[in-house]
């Protein structure tokens, strides 16, 4: 037996996470009982945006995902919800996020148990071409209204983009959210409670910002966390990141994962390479991370990892990225809704990288994804060519070429982050196991499926 | 006439190259997307180019844009990457969708390192959308002025304006002939003067297309009242081979609904005191893109005005394989079809068409039409 480098020890945040995940479906589940505005739509943006009502979200796409770890579990049940979105016509190379919530809808199941919920409206951000149209299908089948904001993000800070640019941008949001909010009101003949509007907005905040500062401390050798690891934790801030719950649980998680970087108590005991990944990974088929730590390799993260649910702010000087500064942090006071609904376009427009990411490729997601390298101190790269999205397959070859040419050691496999029809195990594994050999990597213990 | 347009369809580089050197102080900038406001660059003096595929298989995009990106994507940045757009000063685009904004990337990094991008809104029917756009038609004005050295006046954007429009009225006014029981062109012939203006000086155009109404359409019966009249529609099409083997079976295209055809040049820029803000105006309330179209779905009826009134009897709806834009209206476009009762059948368009397997869908539409008509 390899003998251990560092010690390691359970996440004690662990649990909580996972009751506050389990609380928020069940909130879904009961809300229309409780009186509350339940409405669905997307994860990726402004979710605070409905906080000025007693509400309840079902965000889509971990939905989505949720509905493909079925797969593993049960595919003969995870086959109806693709089947039924494809016989009612809704082609197979959409975005498998949206087909398998359609299958959901259309069998009127929710995947939690029970019907599928009965939604108020649909509420869409919308920087992904799929995410202005996907509530527009569901609103077909459904009735339910549906409003869609239209994101443009900034572009890559390397472009330059002028200060007038970004004011535009800015505004073009802000005008959509005094929009959508009439809209709301009108929708639920509810009035919109501007307080814990703004509560909402510094909540979305501080959680996106705890959460790039939790990838910041993943910088340390060994690592405090592993990607699988993290693909559990951050769910939380892309499903809930406006709740006081949400905020606490990452202040938290925060000050333990520093905690296990101070005591170098590590993710993999015997880290001895390190990895970022690209693209959402194939949730139903989680294991081949673990794969990978039976070679002792520890994956940091992901660009799509730490942006999807970190707000990340571009440090001019050093052309890096740093946690994005709260309003909080810099003492800018929030008290009118007009001033959140700015405070929340700017933040989003500033710090958010997925977004950009999807609407801009070419040479800032690569300068973005050698700052990881870099800085992340990574000695490989596995590339999700990930059929299921074209958001975040946006400039993958493009990223792989550049990896390559810094003479980083760069694996691809294709694959589908929520129809597992595109993913074949067997031949993923034996490309993995031939990248670690040319990583020069030799297995540290056997693996063992499922454990 | 219209054979002086399949020319310049067939030779594009070339014309571009030739009106390079009678312009030689002017530059030529290629455009991915048909929302992307050309006035503005040919109030500056230049030649904007529509930079399309060439339906030929390739393998040089493999490294730079992944296989599940659509086929015209991909083709879009072969001819780059092959060098056919070499005498490009700058590559542009208004945010078109994924696909091709992947391309647009990629060319940049690899091919035309000069670029301009127009961020062009999604949800067009957002009252913020005019603002927004006009604000970022200002800017692209103020690069352009910066790169050629000079102002763009308000006179120069006027006089853009008009070739434009002039050149919009003539196309639409092609499309009204079409009308007609005994149709005076083919719709593979108007494919090829509507796709090869996308390449001209719209001055050039302007004059062809004035020659052709007058002394080669009026009073012509390319096809008649016995040939069965159909509408395509869909993403970006430009593929002659399709359309002749359709027009082949006694039947004629009468009108379109393609980002390379109708789509381009249907409404024209409506007078306003600030140029800039009516042409933004004019590409926010252009017929819609399925990617714009949302939330009320307004494509769908401005589609069945479209057939009617050019009394078709089927349709054929092509969309590029893997192009979530259209794939994400294919439900309602065929329930709003069928609800209307007008025949339609769908197809999806590669790099090359499978042409056999077209021909059979195509027939048994055709002969469904036709067994309608006995009835
Ligand atoms: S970014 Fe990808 S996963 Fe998200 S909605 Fe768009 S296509 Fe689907
Ligand atoms: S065919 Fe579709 S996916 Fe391709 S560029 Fe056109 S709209 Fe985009």
């Amino acid at each position: 037996m390899v003998e251990k480098k560092y010690k390691t020890a359970p996440l004690k945040s662990w649990d909580k996470a996972k009751e506050i995940r389990l609380n928020i479906y069940k909130e879904i589940a009961e809300a229309k009982s409780k009186g509350k505005v339940l409405l669905g739509g997307g994860a990726e943006s402004l979710i605070a945006l409905p906080t000025g009502f007693d509400y309840a979200m079902l965000v889509g796409e971990p939905y989505g995902a949720a509905i493909s770890y079925l797969a593993k579990s049960d595919p003969d049940e995870y086959m109806k919800y693709v089947e039924a979105s494809e016989h009612a016509g809704y082609p197979r190379d959409l975005c498998a996020y949206m087909r398998n919530y359609i299958g959901s809808i259309l069998r009127d199941k929710y995947v939690f148990g029970g019907p599928f919920p009965k939604i108020d409206f649909y509420l869409q951000a919308g920087f992904c071409d799929t995410h202005s149209k996907w509530y527009q299908a569901v609103s077909d089948i459904t009735g339910r209204p549906y409003f869609s904001l239209d994101l443009v993000p900034f572009d890559w800070e390397i472009e330059g983009e002028s200060e007038k640019t970004k004011d535009l941008k800015r505004k073009y949001i802000v005008d959509q959210i005094h929009e959508a909010i009439a809209w709301m009101e009108k929708q639920t003949g509810r009035e919109f409670n501007d307080e814990t509007f703004i509560q909402g907005v510094l909540n979305e905040c501080e959680s996106t910002s705890l959460w790039a500062k939790v990838c910041i401390a993943n910088r340390a050798i060994p690592a405090p966390l592993d990607e699988k690891t993290m693909l559990s934790l951050y769910v939380l801030a892309v499903i809930g990141r406006p709740r006081n719950d949400v905020v606490e649980f990452y202040r938290e998680l925060l000050d333990e994962v520093e905690d296990r970087v101070a005591n170098q108590i590590a993710a993999n005991p015997y880290e001895t390479a390190r990895i970022i990944t690209d693209s959402q990974p194939p949730w139903f088929a989680l294991d081949l991370f673990r794969l990978l730590e039976t070679y002792g390799v520890v994956s940091v993260g992901a660009h799509y990892t730490f942006g999807l649910s970190g707000g990340w702010e571009y440090d001019e000087e050093n052309k890096t990225w740093e946690a994005g500064k709260t309003p909080q942090e810099k003492g800018v006071e929030v008290k009118t809704r007009d001033e959140a609904a700015n405070v929340l376009a700017d933040w989003w427009l500033r710090t958010g990288t997925v977004c950009r990411g999807v609407r801009h490729s070419g040479a800032g997601k690569i300068q973005r994804i050698m700052d990881m390298v870099d800085r992340w101190k990574v000695d490989g790269a596995i590339v999700h060519l990930n059929r299921g999205c074209e958001g975040t397959s946006l400039g993958q070859m493009d990223i792989v070429s550049s990896l390559l040419e810094r003479g980083l050691p760069t694996m691809t496999y294709e694959g589908n982050h929520a129809d597992p029809r595109e993913y074949d195990e067997n031949r993923t594994f034996a490309r993995i196991e031939s990248f670690m050999e040319t990583m020069g990597l030799k297995q540290l213990y056997e693996f063992k499926k499922g454990e | 006439m219209i054979n002086d347009f399949i020319d310049v369809y067939k030779n594009r580089h070339d014309y571009a190259k030739d009106w390079k050197k009678k312009n030689p102080d002017s530059k030529v900038v290629g455009y991915m997307c048909s929302y992307f406001p050309e006035e503005l660059f040919y109030a500056a003096g230049m030649l904007p180019v529509r930079i399309l595929g060439s339906h030929e298989p390739q393998n040089v995009t493999e490294p730079y844009i992944f296989g599940m990106y659509c086929p015209f994507s991909r083709d879009v940045l072969a001819q780059g990457l092959q060098g056919h757009y070499d005498y490009l000063d700058a590559v542009s685009t208004a945010y078109p969708c994924m696909h091709l904004g992947q391309a647009f990337d990629s060319w940049t990094l690899h091919v035309t390192q000069k670029k301009f991008y127009v961020d062009m809104p999604n949800r067009v029917q957002t009252p913020y959308a005019v603002p927004f756009l006009t604000g970022r038609l200002e800017e692209t004005k103020q690069e352009i002025e910066e790169w050629i050295g000079r102002e763009i006046t308000d006179s120069d954007l006027k006089e853009a304006i008009n070739v434009y429009n002039e050149n919009r009225a003539l196309l639409r006014e092609i499309y009204e002939m079409r009308k007609a029981d005994d149709v005076p062109l083919t719709g593979t012939e108007c494919m090829y003067i509507t796709t090869a203006s996308l390449f001209m000086d719209k001055k050039d155009a302007n004059k062809l297309l004035k020659e052709t109404i007058e002394n080669e359409l009026k009073g012509r019966k390319a096809k008649t009242a016995d040939d069965t009249r159909l509408m395509v529609l869909g993403s970006e099409n430009d593929d002659i081979k399709f359309l002749n083997m359709v027009e082949e079976f006694s039947a004629v295209i009468v009108t379109d609904d393609h980002c390379t055809g109708s789509r381009y040049f249907w409404n024209p820029v409506e007078e306003q005191d600030d140029p800039i803000q009516a042409i933004a105006q004019r590409y926010i309330d252009r017929p819609l893109c399925p990617q714009r179209d949302y939330p009320e779905r307004k494509r769908l009826p401005y589609l069945l005005d479209m057939a009617r009134d050019w009394n078709v009897a089927g349709i054929i709806a092509l969309q590029q394989k893997f192009c979530d834009p259209h794939e994400l209206d294919k439900v309602a476009l065929l329930d709003w079809f069928k609800e209307n009762d007008i025949p339609t059948i769908y197809l999806e368009l590669d790099v090359t068409v499978p042409i056999g397997q077209f021909k059979i869908r195509v027939e048994a539409l055709l002969e469904r039409l036709r067994e309608d008509e006995l009835w």
